[in-house]
């Protein structure tokens, strides 16, 4: 069984090396039959453990990554009572205050929503096949540590499930 | 029986990248071999394997478990502990 090639009903999911704009899809999600409507942007921030970042560079593994947010929408539709879900990440390299993700939500009820677009975050940090190389002010840079990939778990908890935020 | 050899091309993303100094490594596993043999030839290549212990696997796009049955021109990956978002 091959991974999913084109976003079903209700999921917009990309991965892009072009610039993310979270007013924009805030702008597009939702209809009049929705009452909440959400988007969470993920950016770049300028200092990590101390350090000074100035640059931020993501790699993925482009041919799985989209099929991996592909699914995630999807279970996120199946999950919660939300009518639409779009996320989006970026690659490349990016400076700090640059957005590398978007997650936008739409349904009739903010409860679902929220729920959903946590929901999708957390999953998207377990299992999407993309990695973080920050760059520091002294020249030096390093990959960041990650969390072991994995599919959804059969139990339906995200891998990793409990453990704090990255 | 005897088993033919199956060529494998496991792609190598992030720091492992890095450290094979290539976007891809071959290998030859027995036909029938299982993703948990892939682990075990990948863990005799030196500070490659090491790295490797920690990844997970994907065969045509999909995690992988240990289990799984490798087939010929299968697109197989390394992937080491994920830090998107």
């Amino acid at each position: 069984m091959s991974a999913p090639t084109a976003d079903p009903p209700g999921v917009i999911a990309q991965v892009t090396v072009e610039p993310l704009n979270g007013g924009a899809l805030l702008a597009r999600v939702g209809t009049t039959a929705e009452g909440a409507a959400i988007v969470f942007e993920g950016r770049v921030r300028s200092e990590n453990k101390g350090r000074t970042v100035v640059r931020l560079h993501y790699e993925a593994y482009d041919a799985m990554a989209e099929g991996v947010l592909r699914e995630i929408g999807s279970e996120a539709l199946a999950l919660h009572r939300i009518s639409q879900v779009a996320v989006a990440h970026r690659t490349g390299t990016l400076e700090p205050g640059d957005v590398s993700l978007v997650v936008g939500v739409a349904a009739a009820h903010r409860d679902p929503a929220l729920n959903a677009v946590r929901y999708v975050i957390e999953q998207l940090k377990a299992r999407l096949p993309i990695w973080k190389r920050e760059e520091y002010e002294d020249g030096s840079a390093s990959w960041l540590p990650g969390r072991p990939g994995a599919a959804r778990d059969a139990a339906g908890e995200p891998p990793g499930s409990g453990r704090a935020g990255t | 029986m005897t088993q033919r050899a199956m060529p494998v091309r496991v792609l190598l993303f992030g720091p492992l990248r890095e450290v094979a100094g290539a976007e891809s490594l071959e290998l030859v596993l027995r036909e029938g071999a299982t993703v948990r043999d892939l682990m075990a030839a990948l863990s005799e290549r030196g500070p490659l394997g090491e790295g490797a212990r920690a990844a997970a696997v994907a065969v045509n796009r999909r995690y992988a478990g240990p289990d799984e049955r490798l087939e010929e021109g299968d697109e197989v990956a390394l992937i080491p502990p994920v830090a998107g978002g």
